[in-house]
């Protein structure tokens, strides 16, 4: 056993890494995070961060818990499916408090070309009007009601009947 | 009822493998909402978008994403045609977010395509993370950890797609979330709930009363890119072939 007389200093060098692998370990434990790993290859709770974020945008269904009226007569028009905050911008704040955060006051004249301005790049069968020749500078919803846009009787009010025959020529 | 401890070993791997699935099932923001009841994905017709940019809008409202940056965006085809070759132009003034201005010239082939982050399968983009601060959950939707993120950009190198990008501030790779706090609470996203035309249209792939099975089974529906085998699942109806 000649060779191996000397071989103190290698376990004094095995205890070393051993101490080494040890303290590795426990500090190891304590940088990652419990969740990492849960899944895959990640943090677990970064799931949970991300599912968390506060809600900007209300969604229609809470609007028509409170403004059934506005859906009744939505049902009845071509903007059914058009949904509540597509003009009437982010409303979540507004259904969490109604009477501090007021919606806006909307100028259709702006509105409604947004979606409604004639061009090429539209599909054909949507509706389109060159704003220009169809209204005359004349905000929408002097002839169109938004949430049910269809003139249900042109002889309703003068200004509807003028903007009605200017229509055709202005409408695609 | 009587255990022998015969049966209790028995039972013991099936409890743990039980409660690994408790543990594993619900984010704390959704108290009913189970990771493993849902693949997602989205629907975008291009036969219906107007390019009216209120996705975009909706996008940034609902995710606070900085000026000039986009999660979403709507890319506008001109394309005109000379002996069969397309020559082809796009373009997207502020992601599309104020609208296009209306194009009259004849002989253009024209239209609309709202672009975001495909949720691929196999995303390239969580395969280069080196700290894995990006990843696919098990719902299906590739996020973002801001926490563990570095800002290295690798990221967003590797997206074939372009749909990331490096938040100016915050210094973290930023993207489209599905917006993933409000899917996981039952409401659509806020670009879907926007849309007036209902060209985007969220999808719930392992549902199986999902519209969207019934919309793939009769319409010929494209992914972007299909040839690098990301396992997109932004699927869009009526896709030109210039589109990229």
């Amino acid at each position: 056993m000649k060779s191996f007389r000397d071989s103190g200093h290698l376990f004094r060098l095995g205890s070393v890494f051993v101490a080494g692998l040890f303290i590795f370990i426990i500090v190891r434990g304590f940088l990652v995070p419990r969740s990492f790993g849960q899944y895959g290859h990640y943090r677990g709770d970064a799931i949970q961060e991300v599912a968390s974020k506060p809600i900007v945008y209300a969604g229609h269904q809470v609007c028509e818990g409170c403004h059934a009226d506005v859906l009744d007569v939505k049902s009845r028009g071509k903007h059914t499916r058009v949904a509540c905050e597509s003009c009437h911008d982010a409303q979540a704040a507004h259904a969490d408090d109604p009477s501090s955060a007021k919606p806006e006051k909307l100028d259709t004249a702006v509105l409604c070309v947004r979606c409604h301005e004639a061009s090429n790049a539209k599909p054909k069968w949507y509706p389109q009007v060159v704003s220009a020749d169809h209204a005359g500078g004349l905000p929408c919803d002097t002839c169109h009601q938004p949430h049910s846009p269809a003139i249900e009787s042109p002889a309703k009010n003068a200004v509807a009947k003028t903007s009605v025959s200017k229509a055709s020529g202005g409408k695609k | 009822m009587s255990l022998t401890r015969r049966h209790f070993l028995i039972l013991l791997p099936a409890a743990a493998v039980a409660w690994e699935h408790v543990l594993a099932g619900t984010p704390e923001g959704a108290p009913n909402y189970k990771l493993a009841e849902h693949w997602w994905g989205m629907l975008v017709d291009i036969e219906k978008c107007i390019g009216c940019g209120s996705c975009v809008r909706a996008c940034q409202k609902e995710n606070n994403v900085p000026d000039g940056y986009y999660r979403t965006w709507v890319e506008r085809y001109r394309i005109t045609e000379e002996l069969g070759v397309d020559k082809i132009q796009v373009d997207s003034p502020d992601g599309g977010k104020n609208g296009f201005p209306p194009s009259h010239e004849p002989g253009v082939r024209e239209f609309f395509v709202p672009k975001m982050c495909n949720h691929c399968a196999d995303s390239p983009c969580t395969q280069v993370c080196p700290v894995g601060a990006t990843f696919e959950t098990p719902d299906g939707v590739v996020l973002v950890d801001e926490k563990y993120c570095l800002g290295c950009r690798y990221c967003v190198q590797a997206c074939p797609y372009g749909c990331r990008f490096l938040h100016p501030e915050k210094k973290v790779a930023q993207k489209c979330t599905l917006c993933y706090h409000r899917i996981t609470k039952g409401l659509t996203t806020a670009c879907c709930e926007v849309c007036p035309t209902g060209a985007r249209q969220l999808a719930d792939l392992k549902n199986p009363s999902d519209p969207i099975h019934e919309f793939l089974r009769t319409h010929s529906v494209q992914v972007l890119k299909p040839h690098l085998a990301t396992g997109a699942k932004l699927y869009y109806n009526a896709l030109d072939r210039a589109v990229r």
